[in-house]
C-alpha cells in the first residue's frame, strides 16, 4: 500500500469509529456531561462554597480541569476498549485483518477513533463548566498537548485490554478497578499539598495525578508537580504503549487463530 | 505465468496440539473455477483462513500471483478477495457502509468506492436495502452482502468458504449464475463446499483434503472418469414383472413403477433400453441414484481412512523397541 492508500485507510478506520460513537451518542456523550454537571452541581456549588479558595482559585475553578480531564481520559479509554472488543466479538475485526491495511495504520485509526471522543466529550465538558463558573486560559500549547497526549495513552491502553479480553466483563475491570480509584486519588478534587508528607510521595506514583495537574497548569497555571516530568513521561508512556499495541497485532496474539 | 494460488507444505497445529493440515501443497492457475472438498474438520477453513491472515500457519509458504503473504502482504492481500463461513460484519452498520469501508481499508478513493459499492451492491440485489442495518437482512442476503464486500476492490482471486451454506436452491442457482460470470469475467475463484453438485456444476478443477492431507488433485472430468460404476433409477409406464432380469446388468426393484440397474464402465447403457424394449417396457424417465462426484468423494474418503487405519495397525504390529541400557 502506498501513502495514499494507507491515508485512505487511516480515514476510514477514524470515520468509522466517529459514526459510532455519534450513533450511538445517548451512551457515549450524554452520559459524561451529566455526570460531570452533578459534580459541578454537588462539589462545586453545594459544598465548594463552604471549602474556600484552593491553589488561589476558588474550588469550582480548582476542580473543573480535573473533572474536564476525567472524563476525557475515560472516554478515550471506553471507546477504544468497547469498540475493539466488539469488533474481536463480533469477529467485524477481520474485516481490516484480511485487507492489506498495515497494522500501525490500524492502531493509529482506533487510537485516533479514542482521541477523538475524549476530545468531544473534554469540549462538551468544558462548555458545560462554563455554566457554573469562569476558567482562564493559561497556556493553550499546554492544554492542548496534555490532552492530546493523556486521551492518547489512555485510547492506547484501551486497546490493549481489548485484545486480551476475553468477556464483555474483562473491559470493564480495568476502568472500575484501576481507573477510578487513580482518578479519584489523582488530584481532581484537591492538592496533595493538602495530604501528609508520605502520602504526597505515594501520590506522585499515581500517573493520573501528572495529567491532571499538568493540564489545570494549562488552564489555571498552579500545579502540584513539574510540567516538562509530566509530559515526558507521557510521552515515554505514549511511545512504550504503541509499541506493545503494534507487537500484539503482528504476533496476532488472541486476534488470530 | 505465476499460479493465482501456490501453495507449499503447509502444516498447522493449533494450540490444542490438533494438527489441522500437514503438508498441503497445490496450485490454482488464473482463471481457474476451483473447488475444495473434505469432511468436516478436514482442514478446508483452515487452508482458506492462512491464505487471507486469519490464521498463523505453522510453517509452509504461500504465494497469491507470485507475491509470497509473508513478505509482500500488502501486494498478496490486494489480488485476493474473501468470503468467510460464517458472518463476520457489524450487524450494527448500514449495508453500504459496511462495503464503504471495506473499501476504504484497500485505499479506494471515496468516489471510487462509491461507484464499486453501488456496482455491487445492485450485481446482488441488495441496493435497495443499502441503508438497512446488517442485522435486519435475512440469512441469504447476509451471505450476498459478504460477496458483494469481498469483491469491491475487484480482486483477482476470490475465496468462497462454503458460499452457498443454508441458502435456498433458487437463491443457490442464481449465487452459482453469478459467480460463473465473474468466472468467465477473468476473476479465479476458490470455493470450499460441501454440495458436490455444486462442485460438479461449477468447477473445473477440483482438490480433495482430509485429515489435514491432499487426497486428490486434479480436475473434475479425470475424476469422474475414475468411476467404475454408476447406478441409473428408472421410471416406468407398465406395471413392472417380479422376474425382471436385464442381462449383464444387476438389477434392483424399488416399486411397482420403478428400479435400479448397476452399469459398469464400459458397458452400454443402450442394451438397457433394448432388452427393457425387447419386454415391451416404457420407460418414462431415468436419474442417476446418486451425485456422480458424492459416489466418487465418498470412495476417496473411504479409502483414505482404510490406508490410515492400515498404517496404525502396521506401527501397531512393530515389535516394541527395546531399550539396552548399559550394565
Amino acid at each position: 500500500m502506498n501513502l495514499t492508500e494507507q491515508w485512505i485507510a487511516f480515514l476510514t478506520i477514524l470515520r468509522k469509529e466517529i459514526k459510532r460513537f455519534a450513533r450511538i451518542w445517548v451512551q457515549t456523550l450524554l452520559p459524561p456531561v451529566i455526570t460531570m454537571a452533578l459534580y459541578f452541581v454537588i462539589f462545586g456549588t453545594l459544598i465548594g462554597g463552604r471549602i474556600g479558595d484552593m491553589g488561589g482559585f476558588s474550588y469550582i475553578q480548582f476542580v473543573a480541569p480535573g473533572l474536564i480531564m476525567m472524563a476525557v481520559l475515560t472516554n478515550a479509554y471506553s471507546n477504544v476498549v468497547s469498540s475493539f472488543f466488539s469488533a474481536k466479538f463480533q469477529r467485524s475485526i477481520e474485516e481490516v485483518l484480511v485487507s492489506p491495511t498495515p497494522n500501525y495504520v490500524i492502531l493509529l485509526g482506533y487510537t485516533m477513533g479514542g482521541v477523538a471522543r475524549g476530545l468531544s466529550v473534554g469540549i462538551l465538558v468544558t462548555i458545560m463548566s462554563l455554566i457554573f463558573t469562569h476558567l482562564q486560559m493559561h497556556s493553550w500549547l499546554i492544554t492542548l498537548t496534555i490532552v492530546l497526549l493523556t486521551s492518547m495513552l489512555f485510547s492506547l491502553a484501551g486497546f490493549i485490554n481489548a485484545v486480551y479480553a476475553n468477556t464483555f466483563d474483562e473491559i470493564s475491570i480495568v476502568p472500575t478497578f484501576i481507573l477510578t480509584p487513580l482518578t479519584y486519588f489523582g488530584g481532581v478534587f484537591y492538592s496533595i499539598s493538602l495530604l501528609p508528607e508520605m502520602w504526597q510521595h505515594v501520590s506522585r506514583l499515581n500517573p493520573i495525578l501528572h495529567m491532571v495537574n499538568a493540564f489545570r497548569y494549562g488552564i489555571l497555571g498552579v500545579s502540584d508537580i513539574n510540567i516538562t516530568y509530566a509530559i515526558l513521561g507521557l510521552v515515554i508512556g505514549v511511545v512504550i504503549l504503541f509499541v506493545v499495541s503494534l507487537h500484539l497485532l503482528k504476533t496476532g496474539n488472541r486476534l488470530r487463530a | 505465468m505465476s499460479a493465482a494460488l501456490s501453495i507449499r507444505n503447509l502444516t498447522k497445529v493449533y494450540n490444542n496440539k490438533l494438527e489441522a493440515l500437514k503438508g498441503i501443497s497445490l496450485d490454482v492457475m488464473p482463471g481457474d473455477f476451483f473447488a475444495v472438498l473434505g469432511p468436516n474438520g478436514a482442514g478446508k477453513s483452515t487452508t482458506i483462513g492462512i491464505i487471507s491472515s486469519l490464521v498463523r500457519k505453522t510453517s509452509g509458504d504461500i504465494e497469491v500471483f507470485g507475491y509470497n503473504i509473508d513478505t509482500h502482504f500488502s501486494q498478496a492481500k490486494k489480488f485476493l478477495g474473501v468470503v468467510p463461513q460464517e458472518f463476520n460484519f457489524n450487524l450494527f452498520e448500514k449495508v453500504e457502509d459496511i462495503v464503504m469501508q471495506q473499501a476504504g481499508y484497500y485505499g479506494l478513493p471515496r468516489e471510487f468506492a462509491k461507484a464499486q459499492t453501488e456496482k455491487y451492491l445492485k450485481k446482488l440485489n441488495l441496493w435497495e436495502k443499502r441503508n438497512t442495518p446488517a442485522r435486519m437482512l435475512s440469512g441469504g442476503m447476509k451471505r450476498r452482502l459478504m460477496i458483494a464486500r469481498a469483491l469491491v476492490h475487484d480482486p483477482k482471486l476470490l475465496i468462497l468458504d462454503e458460499p452457498t451454506a443454508g441458502v435456498d436452491i433458487e437463491l443457490r442457482r442464481s449465487m452459482w449464475e453469478f459467480l460463473r460470470e465473474i468466472n468467465a469475467a477473468g476473476t479465479t475463484i476458490i470455493l470450499t463446499t460441501h454440495y458436490l453438485e455444486e462442485a460438479e456444476s461449477l468447477c473445473r478443477n477440483v482438490a480433495i483434503i482430509d485429515k489435514g492431507l491432499l487426497v486428490k488433485n486434479t480436475s473434475v472430468k479425470n475424476l469422474l472418469q475414475g468411476l467404475t460404476k454408476e447406478v441409473f433409477v428408472f421410471d416406468v409406464a407398465v406395471d413392472l414383472p417380479q422376474s425382471l432380469s436385464l442381462p449383464g446388468f444387476p438389477v434392483q426393484i424399488i416399486d411397482i413403477h420403478s428400479f435400479e440397474v448397476e452399469v459398469e464402465k464400459g458397458q452400454n447403457l443402450n442394451d438397457v433400453f433394448t432388452a427393457l424394449s425387447q419386454q415391451g417396457i416404457a420407460i418414462i424417465s431415468m436419474r442417476n441414484k446418486a451425485n456422480r462426484l458424492e459416489e466418487m468423494f465418498v470412495a476417496m474418503i473411504a479409502q483414505s481412512a482404510t490406508n490410515q487405519l492400515s498404517t496404525d495397525q502396521a506401527s501397531a504390529n512393530q515389535p516394541p523397541i527395546k531399550l539396552e541400557v548399559p550394565v
